[in-house]
């Protein structure tokens, strides 16, 4: 479980994040939903320590992450793994390096360990005969889900995915959707997934908060979400004209 | 053990595929101080064995250190910034911090190491192509003959300036790889960023190069 204490983030006079608070429970695909810029970016990347945050606390089950030296964050880090908006894998390695890289840094592993476990990884994600390729001679949804595979590859504890299916057909959107939904059942993960896709939120919101100008907005979930009275939510959530009439 | 690969890596990237371009300038070099220099000399005082001394103190002294120096502010120092520039936009950088890996040291210190190491021996590969350059140059043109060039690259050599050029390959390869690392590491936005830092690398690596190659001969050679 992940839970956000007022937590505050500035960026000179942008008060980007506003004493955001919530708990991200574990075993459930919790999204974090907002409109470009209003936030949620900056809310995952606080929360993994990529930013740090001015004010607040960041419970990793009890653990305070903002109080903790880097040499107890790298401890943290270990079980952390994220996916991020255009996969990040590193160009100069091959689509089964990108999965052993975590395993180099924080393992004692064999090489031939290793590679059983990025391939095991691959297969889960479906990726077959790609353990050469670099990642510029594969797809975009391939990217995600070798990004996905690197992500597990040592058995986190918490996942964190950025806008998972941006740039992605509606078909292997919903693809990189249920994996995500499937992985966080299977290893009992905490899962923390930012998006702005409304296929995301109807298919694999267990919990769900909103984040209007840099405050928590609302909080509920995938059958709340359609049943709201918040105005800005309903705009968010029904956007499109058709959307409207829908509803 | 990880740094120590990454090193030879970095050492094969940056230097060993650099040699070739390195020989490339330096034997034209080479062989345009030679010209110029006796086409310059008129008077009939001056031996022509000078030619041979001026090519080899000039490739010693300047060319081999300060013109590969720029050549390779060009060549790696916009690799390094492009390169480090692109990681840090496509979020490469915040997946390994996000390992626990300290970014800047992993992707920024094998380079350095790797081109302080590799550079000295790039300037020595200079120094020598370059001599040979100018005697190519002096025995294809007639500018002057073989042996009095050959007793000129002889003629009161210097070690020192040997030792003098090899720190100022240490300093400049130092400075392509840190200055070009830092305007890549902290590039910001898209594409077009990277551009600009590459080409920022480049232009402050150069401007630093001509500083500490004053300050640098103030101090070894005054």
């Amino acid at each position: 479980m992940i839970e956000v204490k007022n937590v505050n983030k500035s960026f000179k006079e942008n008060h980007v994040l506003q004493n955001i608070s919530s708990v991200f429970e574990k075993g459930k695909t919790n999204l974090i939903i907002g409109r470009s810029g209003s936030g949620k970016t900056v809310l995952l990347k606080s929360i993994v320590g990529l930013l740090e945050v001015d004010t607040g606390e960041i419970l990793f089950d009890n653990r305070d992450f903002t109080k903790m030296n880097l040499k107890e964050r790298k401890t943290i880090r270990k079980e952390i793994g994220m996916l991020f908006q255009g996969g990040a894998l590193f160009d100069s390695a091959t689509v089964e390096e990108n999965v052993i890289y975590p395993m180099n840094m924080f393992t004692n592993m064999s090489l031939e360990e290793k590679c059983d476990r990025a391939n095991f990884c691959l297969n889960r994600v479906d990726i077959e005969n790609a353990n050469h390729l670099y990642p510029s001679e594969i797809s975009g949804g391939m990217k995600k889900r070798v990004a996905i595979a690197r992500a597990i590859a040592l058995n986190p504890k918490y996942l964190f995915c950025d806008e998972p299916n941006s740039g992605l057909d509606p078909i292997s959107a919903i693809v990189i959707d249920k994996l995500i939904a499937e992985i966080t059942e299977e290893y009992n993960i905490t899962t923390i997934v930012n998006t702005h896709d409304m296929n995301s939120v109807m298919e694999i919101g267990d919990t769900i908060i909103f984040i209007y100008k840099g405050q928590k907005w609302w909080e509920g979930n995938k059958d709340e979400i359609l049943k709201t009275n918040n105005e800005e939510m309903n705009d968010f959530v029904f956007a499109s004209e058709m959307a409207k009439k829908i509803r | 053990m990880i740094y120590f690969w990454r090193t030879i890596k970095e050492i094969e990237m940056l230097g060993i595929n650099s040699i070739a371009i390195v020989i490339i300038v330096s034997i034209f070099m080479g062989a345009v101080i030679t010209l110029q220099t006796a086409y310059n000399t008129e008077n009939p005082l001056i031996p022509m064995y000078l030619i041979g001394l001026t090519a080899r103190d000039s490739m010693l002294l300047e060319f081999s250190t300060t013109i590969v120096g720029f050549i390779l502010a060009g060549k790696v120092g916009s690799n390094i910034a492009s390169e480090i520039g692109t990681m840090r936009i496509t979020e490469q950088i915040d997946a390994l911090e996000i390992m626990g890996v300290n970014s800047a040291s992993y992707l920024i210190l094998p380079k350095i190491i790797a081109l302080v190491f590799i550079f000295p021996f790039l300037a020595v590969i200079s120094m020598f192509v370059g001599i040979f350059g100018g005697w190519i140059a002096a025995i294809t043109t007639g500018a002057v003959t073989s042996q009095e060039y050959i007793y000129g690259i002889h003629y009161v050599f210097i070690p020192f300036y040997v030792t003098y050029a090899l720190v100022k390959a240490l300093v400049f390869g130092f400075i392509i790889t840190s200055v070009s690392a830092y305007h890549g590491y902290y590039t910001s936005g898209g594409a077009l960023d990277v551009g600009r830092s590459s080409t920022r690398a480049v232009v402050y690596s150069m401007i630093l190069i001509l500083v500490f190659n004053l300050i640098l001969t103030q101090l070894l050679l005054a």
